[in-house]
């Protein structure tokens, strides 16, 4: 499985996303990093060039519910079927909202790496 | 026999460093060390920069502040100055921090939201009204922007009447660390380091008494680094920007005084208090060895250092508040000159009121209940801190020596080798607090099962971010726009001949230019930082 890891929006911490990256890779994913402060157009338009299975948001600012709706009509406009999953600093009480615009699933803070592997390891 | 057994079934103890502790430190573990003869105040400072430190006046308190609008920030300030605060740590936004205005595109959902929105010097003509800027020191924390919003500020003081020459203050100011964690860059490094050294340059010369640089291994720190990387590469970033300083025909003590650090505090306790204690020794040898800095001041290593929002945990945010006045005691035992401490809540929101408050007492209960500013460096000649610290010298660089073999500050930066190492350090970590091998009260231990009770967060005011476009678009309409136009230009023009950019970035912003277009004036000239990918 291929997941392209992202990071959307302004907000730079991407100390999660490449601990996170790292733990998919030890476990056998080939994983790909967009890097920072990537539009949700240039995070789209990698996935389909690297034909990714999954792609997953980091956002740790606060704007998780913008992004997601953002992400969710872009590809919607586009046409677009990946699946997605959103982790970072998520409230609890936003994951009931988040998940309705969309992702297969969210992360939200307090999240362990082993959980979100074996989230993963369970689709396949 | 008995002994023996017991001796075996010691465990090994080893510091986030890797440096190994033994069971006891004696008299022998410090015979090289010099520091029986060495009295505070004295070159090389291991004993704290001044010889009287709290006793004369305690550490200035300046906790981290900034909300949505400039006018909400103005009330915080008045807040926090009616409670005893001493300083102002200014918080921006994203948009600000990345050089974007409020009405740009990308700027959407994130006006207002992690600090004060600033597009113009309108905004902080609001933020600082009625706040007496020569009895306040104000610490600006921007880095990718620095330059304008360091502009604005001297703009702001001259407006209101001010003799900068004896302007006080402290900017972030350091790009170097945003390209390693936190990652609010916008220019390619040698042109990011170039506009750090305008404003050294522009300040040695016009106001001398404005740090306009606080090199941060805080966010190194927090980025995964352990302790003697966060020294180290934050040691590197300071001789860069000084090689560059004195490139541009500046003396090492017109520049080296005003130079001061920004520090994390989380961890084993006497590692942290012999690591500053060491890397303070260590930075006085580097200016007056390889530097000749003549000034003793060049030589100190002044900080800021308080709470570390690594070592919070947003499991039982309750004991972050224990945390932190344990992280407040390292830092008063550590010599400190100013303290900022993370908020209990800081694990997941920015602070709320309550917390922010809880955080200001917990450094008043310090410093006015303990007697913890009696006397100086109270912990200098324990065998154990002083041996620790003797090795933290050392080890440091030794990591400074690995950085030159990656070609230097700035080459192992584009070339990602910093982040690389940086960000293996922090998957070490945090695999070790998921498995336990680093033990974590409330997270990895002693955990709480029951439902945890929901905290306050501090409100999104997505209103406040469209008065903020509203007030943008009105000013716009109200400048001398040809003027604005003019000014642009010529940044462009100094941009592309090299010249300091200072003195033009001042007279633009008080004629209202925005933060947006001076930058994208620069990124026009300099380009963008491509970020290298590793994994």
């Amino acid at each position: 499985m291929k997941i392209l890891l992202s990071k959307p929006g302004l907000d730079g911490h991407d100390v999660g996303v490449k601990v996170l990256a790292q733990a998919l890779k030890e476990a056998g994913y080939h994983v790909l990093y967009t890097g920072l402060r990537k539009t949700v157009d240039e995070i789209l338009d990698m996935a389909i060039e690297q034909r990714v299975d999954v792609i997953g948001l980091s956002i740790l600012s606060g704007t998780h519910l913008i992004i997601a709706e953002n992400i969710r009509k872009t590809m919607d406009d586009r046409g677009i079927q990946i699946s997605w999953v959103v982790g970072g600093n998520i409230p609890a009480q936003d994951v009931e909202a988040l998940m309705k615009l969309g992702p297969d699933k969210v992360f939200p803070t307090g999240t362990q790496l082993k959980e979100v592997v074996e989230y993963f390891n369970s689709l396949t | 026999m008995a002994a023996s057994k017991r001796k075996k079934a010691l465990k090994e103890v080893f510091l986030e460093s890797g440096i190994t502790v033994k069971p006891v430190y004696t008299n022998k573990d410090i015979e090289d060390s010099g520091i029986e003869e060495e009295l505070p105040g004295q070159y090389p400072f291991t004993r704290g920069i001044h010889a009287e430190m709290y006793r004369k006046r305690p550490f200035t308190i300046r906790q981290y502040a900034g909300f949505a609008s400039p006018e909400e920030t103005n009330e915080r300030f008045h807040f926090l100055l009616k409670n005893g605060q001493t300083g102002l740590n200014v918080a921006f936004d994203l948009p600000t921090q990345c050089g974007l205005d409020s009405d740009s595109p990308e700027a959407y959902g994130e006006v207002g939201r992690v600090g004060m929105t600033v597009d113009s010097l309108a905004d902080f003509e609001i933020a600082f009204k009625d706040i007496d800027l020569n009895q306040i020191t104000v610490s600006l924390t921007i880095n990718g922007s620095a330059i304008v919003l360091i502009a604005m500020y001297f703009a702001l003081a001259e407006k209101w009447g001010y003799d900068i020459s004896q302007l006080r203050g402290t900017a972030q100011n350091d790009i170097l660390k945003e390209f390693i964690g936190r990652g609010t860059w916008i220019f390619p490094v040698d042109k990011s380091v170039k506009l750090v050294v305008d404003t050294i340059e522009y300040c040695a010369q016009h106001v001398p008494k404005y740090s306009p640089v606080s090199v941060c291994g805080y966010h190194i720190r927090e980025s995964g680094a352990n302790p003697i990387q966060e020294m180290a590469y934050a040691f590197c970033i300071a001789k860069a920007y000084s090689d560059g300083s004195l490139k541009r025909g500046l003396d090492i003590d017109e520049f080296a005084s005003r130079l001061s650090f920004n520090f994390d505090i989380h961890g084993n306790f006497f590692e942290q208090v012999a690591k500053f204690r060491g890397s303070r020794r260590l930075w006085a040898k580097i200016m007056r060895e390889e530097y000749h800095a003549r000034n003793d001041k060049s030589c100190w290593m002044r900080m800021i250092a308080g709470g570390g929002g690594g070592g919070l945990t947003k499991e039982q945010p309750e004991n972050n508040i224990i945390r932190s006045a344990y992280y407040a005691l390292v830092s008063t035992l550590s010599g400190t000159q100013t303290m900022a401490l993370c908020s209990y809540d800081e694990a997941y929101t920015i602070p709320t009121k309550k917390a922010a408050e809880l955080s200001l007492r917990t450094m008043q209960i310090l410093i006015h209940e303990m007697g913890i500013c009696d006397t100086v460096d109270p912990l200098g000649g324990s065998y154990y801190v002083e041996a620790l610290t003797d090795q933290f010298e050392k080890e440091i660089r030794e990591e400074m020596k690995k950085v030159d073999e990656w070609g230097g500050i700035e080459k192992a930066i584009e070339s990602g080798k910093i982040q690389e190492s940086v960000s293996r350090q922090a998957y070490i970590r945090e695999s070790g607090l998921q498995d336990g091998k680093i033990p974590k009260v409330g997270l990895n231990m002693f955990r709480r099962e029951e439902e945890a009770k929901p905290v306050d967060f501090h409100p999104y005011n997505e209103e406040a971010a469209q008065t903020q476009v509203d007030k943008l678009i009105l000013i716009k309409q109200n400048r001398d726009n040809k003027l604005v136009e003019k000014l642009l230009i010529r940044i462009h023009n100094d941009a592309v001949e090299g010249k300091n950019l200072m003195p033009v970035v001042i007279e633009a912003v008080k004629a209202y230019a925005t933060v947006g277009e001076i930058i994208q004036t620069l990124k026009d000239v300099y380009g963008e930082f491509q970020e290298p990918i590793f994994l």
